[in-house]
């Protein structure tokens, strides 16, 4: 009875989410391997593993969209976007956007070079290795000797030929290779933000080991002993290569079943970010809010509006009863520094004469 | 390790000089070095040269967490509010404009909110916050409540605000008179009322407007 009493509606709602995800996620892993036949059933564990983690990030993030600000901003955010007028710019500041924040990660490098650096290689050596992992677990892409030339090796994207190379080439060699590139991206990036961990004061004060050295430990772990699998069959005749190959999948399932609850998230919670730039954007193109108490523009009258309706559901009650304004939200920053001193002014003013406030 | 509980800020603006001291030795603190974190704000600049150093109040329940979309914003356990978690912040402005006192700043080409955080690296091995320990005129203290209690025998701490319908406590504290019968400051009771000693004769700038 506690257990069910405790399954909101909220929980409900993100439970269906994230059983529906996964069961699309299943029925196309078994789609793309044509019925399971091009499925490694070696992989099985990683298989499992994603399927549970896409539950758990779907989940997390229904949740997460289901918080007052969040459901708003979520929903104005591809009202904004496909604006009447607006569409076209907004295509076209996507693509800036992406190219400008998430392939090169300009505003992390403003933050701090360094911290620039050690994301900018953590991501891309992520995205290279997720991108390979991922259809080959599920069987979506595989490859196979070409009848014609057995040297030649044809790609195989969900049961189709998408293109052919041949082994022993340049291309075969940096194909087969792929997370070897991606596990020297991950190792360069952690080795650049252990630095800045290491030397840095106020990442010494804020730090957590759950949240900033766990992530570093995990991805570490698995590019090792990814590595030390290529370097198994590579250069030592298969050595402990069964060993290793279960130490490299527990990395790598602990990280996908942990992907749900640690920092890993925000690689889901980030694009928020372009949802919130069309939403400055068009709101600041249809008419600025002005402050009830200087008159200066301070936010977009949307955004104000907005911000009154999302602290009312919160059950803030900054609602003033003035023939000059209804809410303290539309009296802007600089002013709201101004009042609090004011009305601490008022106090000394009714006490005291002026040469006693200074010696208060 | 946490800010030790009987360490308190007391902001005091009208012993504030606008001297900047505080504006300059904020942005020596390492958890936002090279950016001030404090706004010297004029209280009313055409007729008073009255200061006001605005730090953080570190809201008991802090609006500016509560309204963020990305949940970014988190109070650690001694009550400190902390500037936004860089990998969530996606600079959406709404704890800027939403904050009762007008604290947060956005660091717009960090795509970051930062914000007074008690000179964290400081305050929580025992220190004081940057501004606190150079502010000259004692208009921002960082001390014991007995310490203040003897420093300003004439004041007392208070840390509930009135913004209309709504009461905000905070961990950081204001000095009132100890005889004023009230327990918190009104904030929007006298929002549009004049600044205190305007219009008095020394009032250069009305006195030669007056005789054009």
């Amino acid at each position: 009875m506690g257990l069910l009493s405790g399954f909101t509606r909220e929980r409900r709602t993100a439970a269906s989410w994230g059983a529906l995800f996964t069961v699309v996620l299943a029925v196309a892993i078994v789609f793309g391997s044509r019925n399971l036949r091009h499925f490694d059933a070696a992989l099985v564990g990683y298989t499992f593993s994603v399927l549970f983690a896409t539950f758990g990030i779907v989940y997390r993030y229904s949740m997460w969209l289901q918080r007052p600000p969040t459901r708003l901003y979520w929903k104005r955010g591809w009202q904004v976007f496909f604006r009447r007028g607006y569409v076209g710019a907004n295509a076209v500041n996507w693509v800036k956007r992406l190219t400008q924040d998430f392939a090169l990660n300009q505003f992390i490098r403003h933050r701090g070079t360094l911290r620039w650096a050690a994301h900018f290689f953590i991501m891309w050596g992520c995205i290279l290795a997720f991108a390979i992992t991922f259809p080959l677990v599920f069987g979506w892409i595989h490859f196979e000797s070409m009848d014609a030339d057995p040297t030649w090796y044809a790609v195989m994207f969900f049961g189709f030929k998408v293109g052919a190379f041949p082994t022993e080439s340049i291309l075969g060699f940096l194909t087969f290779h792929g997370l070897v590139w991606a596990s020297f991206l991950v190792i360069i990036g952690i080795a650049f933000a252990l630095r800045r961990r290491a030397r840095d004061h106020s990442a010494a004060a804020l730090q957590q080991f759950g949240e900033d050295f766990l992530p570093l430990i995990l991805l570490f772990a698995i590019s090792v002993t990814g590595l030390m699998l290529t370097a198994s069959y590579t250069w030592m005749k298969g050595y402990a290569y069964d060993f290793l190959a279960i130490l490299h999948a527990i990395t790598v399932i602990f990280t996908l079943l942990w992907l749900p609850f640690g920092k890993f998230f925000h690689i889901f919670q980030r694009p928020a970010q372009l949802g919130v730039s069309f939403y400055k954007d068009v709101g600041q193109s249809e008419g600025m809010a002005k402050c009830a108490r200087c008159d200066a523009e301070y936010a977009s009258q949307l955004h104000v509006d907005d911000l009154i309706g999302v602290e009312r559901e919160l059950g803030y009650r900054y609602d003033i009863e003035t023939s000059k304004t209804d809410h303290y939200q539309r009296i802007c920053p600089a002013c709201r520094r101004k009042v609090v001193a004011l009305a601490q002014g008022k106090l000394w003013a009714g006490e005291m004469s002026p040469m006693d406030v200074s010696r208060g | 390790m946490p800010v030790p509980e009987s360490m308190e800020m007391f902001v005091d603006p009208n012993r504030c000089i606008g001297c900047q001291s505080c504006v300059q030795a904020c942005s020596e603190c390492d958890t936002h070095k090279g950016v001030s974190m404090i706004h010297l704000e004029y209280v009313d600049r055409p007729h008073s040269v009255q200061t006001v150093p605005v730090v953080c109040m570190h809201c008991d329940s802090p609006t500016c967490a509560e309204v963020c979309p990305a949940d970014a914003i988190k109070k650690s356990d001694d009550g400190v509010v902390q500037t936004a978690r860089k990998p969530r912040c996606i600079a959406c402005n709404n704890c800027v404009i939403a904050c009762p006192f007008g604290v947060p700043k956005m660091q717009v080409e960090f795509q970051l909110m930062m914000k007074c955080d008690l000179c964290y690296d400081r305050s929580s091995v025992g220190l004081k916050p940057m501004c606190a320990s150079v502010c000259p005129s004692g208009a921002l203290h960082y001390g014991t409540r007995e310490e203040i209690e003897k420093l300003r025998p004439r004041s007392k701490p208070v840390s509930e605000f009135r913004f209309g319908n709504q009461t905000i406590t905070t961990k950081v504290n204001m000095m009132v008179p100890r005889e004023a019968p009230q327990m918190s400051i009104d904030v929007t009771d006298s929002m549009f009322d004049e600044a205190v000693g305007r219009g008095e004769p020394t009032n250069l700038l009305d006195d030669m407007l007056g005789e054009e």
